[in-house]
């Protein structure tokens, strides 16, 4: 029994982290309908920036945040202010194309800078520490910590989006960009806004994803679909969804890896593909796919 | 007034003959090719096939899938397969291959057609990841290392390495001008003409009378049996497979994706131009290694925001060629116009 309450938890505090993955996605797919292929190969990028952070500065991981979240969200500006803003229009395949593009650039760059070696942010002795929940259960306080972080991170970004300026900002050119135009908003500058703020969570995610696990320049393609997948599931239009989404996907992981450990990624992949069969419009929908 | 409605028009005859000397050239490489020209062309045949079929799909069904490498797996899969557990001489098996996937292919247009746009285009990239991690759990094919392709059969396909070099070279070419005669043949027939209203706009397609949905899931279904019997046909003469070669995305689909895009999404000719164009880069460039790979993605983003209808698409602009006689243009019977003037 314990240890049914271990996979799950488990799964849950993982799944923290793919919410992490989908909140960056879903939001630029809701305010730009844009959706970013090279999404999971810039979580790899802030990755490997919070690992020459820490080598250069022989800062921890968690201290890197503060400069890897900034820089991550300037590339996030600059990137929708020189490129993506010019693909953006009816037509779906420039964005795809050009996103597409670049997960092959950024991918093929990492692996020229950093090799096919495995890494991974050492964060020390927070690594090892355990709190006891009850007899037989423990959990780490590391996945405890990027668990909260994922809920505030979420939490915050639901009130950024229905209650500031910037939230209403990117809410009326999600529903007319048009409109919001005549109403003086500059799109562009929306639209760049809000891939910043997609890649700082990128950032958040990237760095506590280089702590748990090994990462090398090839896994970023996975992490895209991780967080698709719990952008689906939890429903679309829905933060709060997303996050149940990224939980759903972590515990159906989790238990497919207890059953047999090369069933983990098929069986997340299999979850996604069962509510999308029975419940296309996700569990927490407030729009359809 | 009477008219009646041509696909020809001189530029296409000149490339109808053009064409046919190719064909003739090119069905006679054995003759005047070595074993390196072969090879490379049938990769270069192969690499037609599959951007033409995705072409289809996405420039003219409006599917933008970034998982055809499910069914390039599938095929290949089957192929092995057939060939391993049943001995079926591997040749016979490659139009299996395609009648099994596509009818895979039902079930999976059913889920993945519950998801629009971008969204369409990650779904069936996660039914490729899907079909890639059960391939590595088919112990009797090799689980996640792979397996070979018996001796006894390579050899059952011709006595010698030589003629077998010239049997796989020709059924490379039959397969490339098979998938193309397809796409001619479909774009001529009023499914093609439904194609092109989608193509142009799917709203009025729909007030015209088109099944949209059922007209995208055809096309879906018969680009999945025949990316699959290219597939079947890849691995085949690669003798060796292993699910992350079989299902690979870079290799299947990004490949594919800018080759189209270079050459000219939503032209028949683009994928034919692109590939040529693909293959002098990496001819020339490969011994760079990652940096060619770096290069090429910087190229297709160049051209999808220079030029978004590709190389063949200015050629189009500027000159208007075709080369295939596909454009529908209507013509006036001067005889019929000469008595109507008459009558009135």
């Amino acid at each position: 029994m314990t240890d049914w309450i271990n996979v799950i938890l488990q799964g849950v505090l993982v799944g923290g982290l793919y919410a992490m993955f989908a909140a960056g996605l879903s939001l630029i797919f809701g305010v730009m309908r844009l959706v970013n292929i090279a999404h999971g190969d810039l979580i790899v990028l802030a990755a490997y920036l919070a690992l020459v952070a820490t080598q250069t500065l022989g800062i921890g991981p968690l201290v890197s945040l503060l400069i890897v979240v900034p820089l991550m969200a300037a590339i996030g500006y600059a990137l929708q202010r020189l490129i993506l803003n010019r693909t953006l229009g009816e037509d779906l395949l420039p964005p795809l194309l050009v996103t597409f593009g670049l997960s092959v650039i950024i991918q093929n760059g990492l692996l020229a800078l950093f090799t096919a070696d495995d890494r991974k942010l050492q964060a020390g002795a927070i690594e090892v520490a355990t709190v006891r929940l009850f007899e037989g259960v423990y959990v780490g306080l590391l996945p405890l910590l990027q668990f909260a972080v994922a809920v505030a991170v979420i939490a915050a970004l639901q009130f950024v989006f229905y209650r500031t300026a910037l939230g209403r900002a990117f809410r009326a050119t999600a529903d007319s960009p048009e409109v919001a135009q005549l109403m003086g908003l500059d799109n562009r500058h929306v639209f760049a806004l809000a891939m910043a703020l997609s890649l700082a969570v990128v950032a958040i995610a990237g760095v506590f994803l280089a702590i748990r696990a090994d990462f090398d320049p090839s896994i970023g393609p996975a992490r895209l679909i991780f967080g698709f997948e719990a952008v689906i599931i939890g429903g679309l239009g829905s933060l709060w969804g997303t996050l149940a989404g990224g939980l759903v996907l972590g515990v159906a992981q989790a238990i497919g890896a207890h059953i047999n450990p090369g069933w983990q990624i098929l069986a997340g992949h299999i979850a996604f593909l069962a509510i999308l069969a029975v419940r296309p419009e996700g569990l927490f929908a407030k729009g359809r796919a | 007034m009477s008219t009646r409605v041509t696909f020809a028009s001189r530029s296409s005859r000149a490339g109808m003959a053009l064409c046919a000397v190719g064909f003739v050239t090119l069905a006679a490489a054995p003759a005047w090719g070595g074993r390196d020209d072969l090879q490379l062309l049938s990769e270069m045949y192969s690499y037609v096939a599959l951007a033409s079929l995705w072409n289809l799909l996405a420039g003219y069904a409006g599917l933008v899938s970034v998982g055809q490498q499910a069914y390039v797996g599938l095929g290949a899969y089957i192929l092995f397969a057939f060939a391993i557990l049943a001995g079926l001489p591997p040749l016979a098996a490659i139009p299996l291959a395609g009648i099994i996937s596509a009818a895979v292919a039902v079930p999976v247009a059913g889920l993945v057609f519950r998801l629009r746009g971008h969204y369409f285009a990650i779904g069936t990239w996660i039914v490729a990841e899907v079909f890639r991690l059960t391939a590595s759990q088919v112990s009797v094919l090799g689980g996640g290392s792979g397996t070979s392709l018996p001796a006894a059969l390579i050899i059952a396909i011709a006595p010698s390495r030589q003629l077998r070099d010239f049997v796989e070279y020709w059924v490379a070419l039959a397969l490339v001008v098979a998938v193309l005669l397809l796409i001619v043949l479909l774009l001529r027939s009023r499914y093609g003409l439904a194609l092109k209203a989608i193509r142009d706009s799917e709203l009025a397609a729909t007030c015209n009378g088109i099944d949209v949905r059922r007209t995208k899931i055809l096309v879906y279904i018969v680009t999945a049996g025949a990316t699959a019997m290219i597939g079947a046909f890849i691995f085949l003469q690669r003798l060796r497979i292993s699910p992350d070669a079989a299902f690979s995305v870079n290799d299947w689909t990004a490949f594919v994706i800018f080759i189209t895009v270079i050459g000219g999404i939503g032209r028949i000719e683009g994928p034919i131009i692109g590939t040529i164009v693909f293959f002098a880069l990496r001819q020339t460039l490969a011994d760079l290694g990652t940096f060619y790979l770096l290069m090429l993605g910087a190229v297709a983003i160049t051209i999808m925001l220079a030029t978004p209808k590709g190389i063949w698409g200015l050629v189009v602009e500027k000159l208007g060629w075709q080369i295939f006689p596909l454009e529908r243009r209507v013509i006036a019977d001067s005889n019929a116009v000469a008595r109507d003037a008459a009558k009135t």
